[in-house]
């Protein structure tokens, strides 16, 4: 790169002076404007700028509540029922903030299938997979700090079953617990670092964010063949085309967020969050939110107590070697007919893992926690490896122009240029 | 591109007011989605609910002066002597930096009322006891840069730009007024 002003094409002399001295204009249109981005998307391509536009909402309404919040046990559970009652229009910005939690992780439980259907996690996306995995362990870190702050029963109970979970680890164990602590319980200095902490992340994650689209703009987006387009015949500029669907995802995104919001606010969440924290007394039937009950049911379905909290930890740490247990080169599960059966029986298996996770922990419920736990892991760690050396998949489209149009003549760029290499 | 070309003859108008609508949606959007949050930031129902403020006024003997909290500030209430009074009316009001006469500043006469800052960079000016120094016209001093004023509270020297300010107030009964 040379030194001095850069050669701006914009035409509007105040953009352009600022353009010339910091390109970020010229950036925008290169990564957002002309972006070439395959022209096959599904609208599961939706939901990484759906993950994004959360994240935003997360941020302002956090902000907006911080300012009412008050992060000491005696005043935190009244100033989150002053926010509800008192502060104008707090009961909304309250429940968007609490609801998107929800939909966050909604949007990237859709996100992370989309990439392990479409085997956006393999080469040359690596990066890009595991600074996702980072992102989507800091949102876990950050929804539960945050579900701590209303400081009701089950933000007491919840903080202190989750961090005693790092009481398991030998020798380290109970430092690491009165570290998190500050103390010998669940305690005002365990509150106010979580309040510290929980408005810290939110930022941490929009850096990982900025680096996962980074790396995601070099690499250039997977798409639903699994193919890298082979010129510009088959991207489209990603304005006005995929600004248009995103746009169009985004408004039923919001009708489904809103329905929440305004008709359900509470569906998602316990009552017993509504009773003030009691040191003293647990209540009778503790979960986690919804969204980690899988974890909570493999945690519970071993019947060991490190074992059970390696397993969980685990079950979310093996998402980072992905790429390297699925070695098949063919990315989209179109075109792998076992492959596919076993990966939509790995998405039952998540799925019946978070029911039985709400369940209460004995009887039958254990047994189903216990098969699907081990089909969670046997998938990644047996199935996966195994069906690269011995599945056959079907043949791949010559690219990505070729399915839509048929069998017939590429487009004029297309012949001019064959086989170019994107 | 070449469906570009062929909009340009007969669609541009359409574009242009496709364009325009959704421009003016996402302004309405954007203007609702931003009330909310402006609005949690005005005082919220229980601020306002602390909004008015009793005080007894039998105490207060005359040539006294005491200072309440109301809404967070200082409100200064004095009980005025008649020289004090007749201080306060006995100049011309158009040769006052900012003109007031006393008996558009006060509902009866002896007992005048103001918020207690400074009108010009919000410090609580000095006066109220008997021993603070009150400027050079009786009433107030404002310790910070030095405004002086008088005994209806009204600026007569310095750099604050107005008299201290009234604030609404009611008499409940002759001993006791209800601030706000």
């Amino acid at each position: 790169m040379s030194i001095g002003l850069h050669n701006s094409e914009f035409k509007n002399p105040v953009v352009r002076w600022i353009d010339q001295r910091m390109p970020v204009f010229t950036m925008m249109q290169k990564e957002y404007g002309t972006f070439p981005t395959p022209k096959n998307f599904n609208y599961f391509w939706n939901f990484g700028a759906l993950a994004m536009v959360t994240l935003m909402i997360m941020i302002a309404t956090g902000i907006f509540l911080s300012m009412h919040y008050a992060a000491h046990t005696g005043l935190a559970f009244d100033s989150v029922e002053r926010i509800m009652r008192d502060v104008n229009f707090g009961w909304l910005i309250r429940y968007v903030h609490m609801n998107g939690a929800s939909m966050f992780f909604i949007v990237v439980y859709i996100h992370i299938f989309r990439g392990m259907y479409y085997g956006s996690y393999k080469a040359p996306r690596e990066l890009l997979w595991m600074l996702g995995v980072v992102i989507f362990l800091l949102m876990m870190a950050t929804a539960f700090m945050g579900y701590v702050l209303p400081w009701g029963q089950m933000s007491f109970w919840g903080a202190t079953v989750i961090t005693n979970l790092f009481s398991a680890f030998p020798v380290v164990g109970n430092f690491i617990v009165e570290l998190l602590w500050g103390g010998f319980s669940v305690d005002n200095p365990t509150l106010n670092r979580f309040f510290s902490l929980h408005y810290l992340l939110p930022f941490v994650i929009f850096g990982v964010v900025f680096l996962h689209v980074a790396a995601l703009h070099i690499t250039g987006s997977n798409n639903p063949l699994g193919i890298e387009p082979k010129g510009p015949q088959d991207t489209l500029p990603f304005h006005p085309y995929y600004t248009a669907k995103d746009s169009v995802g985004l408004v039923v995104y919001f009708i489904v967020f809103a329905v929440l919001v305004f008709f359900a606010p509470n569906y998602l969440g316990h009552p017993d969050n509504y009773i003030p924290a009691n040191p003293l007394v647990t209540p009778p039937h503790i979960v986690p939110e919804w969204y980690f009950l899988p974890y909570y049911a493999i945690l519970r379905a071993v019947p060991d107590k490190l074992g059970g909290v390696l397993l969980m930890f685990g079950s979310i740490l093996v998402w980072f070697v992905l790429p390297w247990l699925d070695r098949s080169p063919v990315r989209s599960m179109r075109f792998r007919p076992l492959a596919r059966i076993f990966f939509l029986l790995w998405t039952v298996c998540f799925l019946v893992l978070l029911w039985v996770g709400a369940k209460p922990a004995e009887g039958t419920y254990v047994l189903i926690a216990r098969i699907a736990t081990a089909y969670y892991f046997a998938y990644f760690l047996v199935i996966l490896p195994l069906l690269a050396k011995f599945e056959r998949p079907l043949p791949l489209p010559e690219s990505i122009s070729r399915p839509v149009l048929g069998g017939g003549p590429l487009p004029a760029g297309a012949a001019a240029k064959p086989m170019e290499k994107a | 591109m070449a469906d570009t070309a062929h909009a340009a003859t007969d669609g541009a108008p359409r574009r242009d007011f496709l364009k325009l609508v959704t421009g003016a949606f996402a302004a309405v959007g954007v203007g609702a989605i931003a009330w909310p949050f402006i609005a949690s930031l005005q005082p919220a129902k229980d601020t306002l609910a602390l909004a008015s403020t009793d005080v007894d006024l039998a105490p207060i003997a005359e040539g006294q002066a005491i200072t309440v909290m109301w809404r967070g500030k200082p409100v200064f209430v004095r009980n005025r002597t008649g020289k004090e009074i007749q201080e306060a009316r006995a100049v011309p009001t158009n040769s006052l930096p900012d003109p007031a006469a006393d008996q558009s500043r006060v509902q009866r006469e002896q007992w005048l009322v103001l918020i207690g800052i400074c009108t010009h960079l919000g410090c609580v000016p000095l006066g109220q006891r008997p021993t603070d120094a009150r400027g050079d016209y009786g009433g107030w001093f404002c310790p910070c840069h030095g405004s002086h004023y008088d005994t209806s509270g009204r600026i007569r020297k310095g750099p604050a730009p107005k008299n201290l300010e009234v604030p609404q107030y009611a008499f409940t009964s002759d001993t006791k007024i209800r601030i706000g």
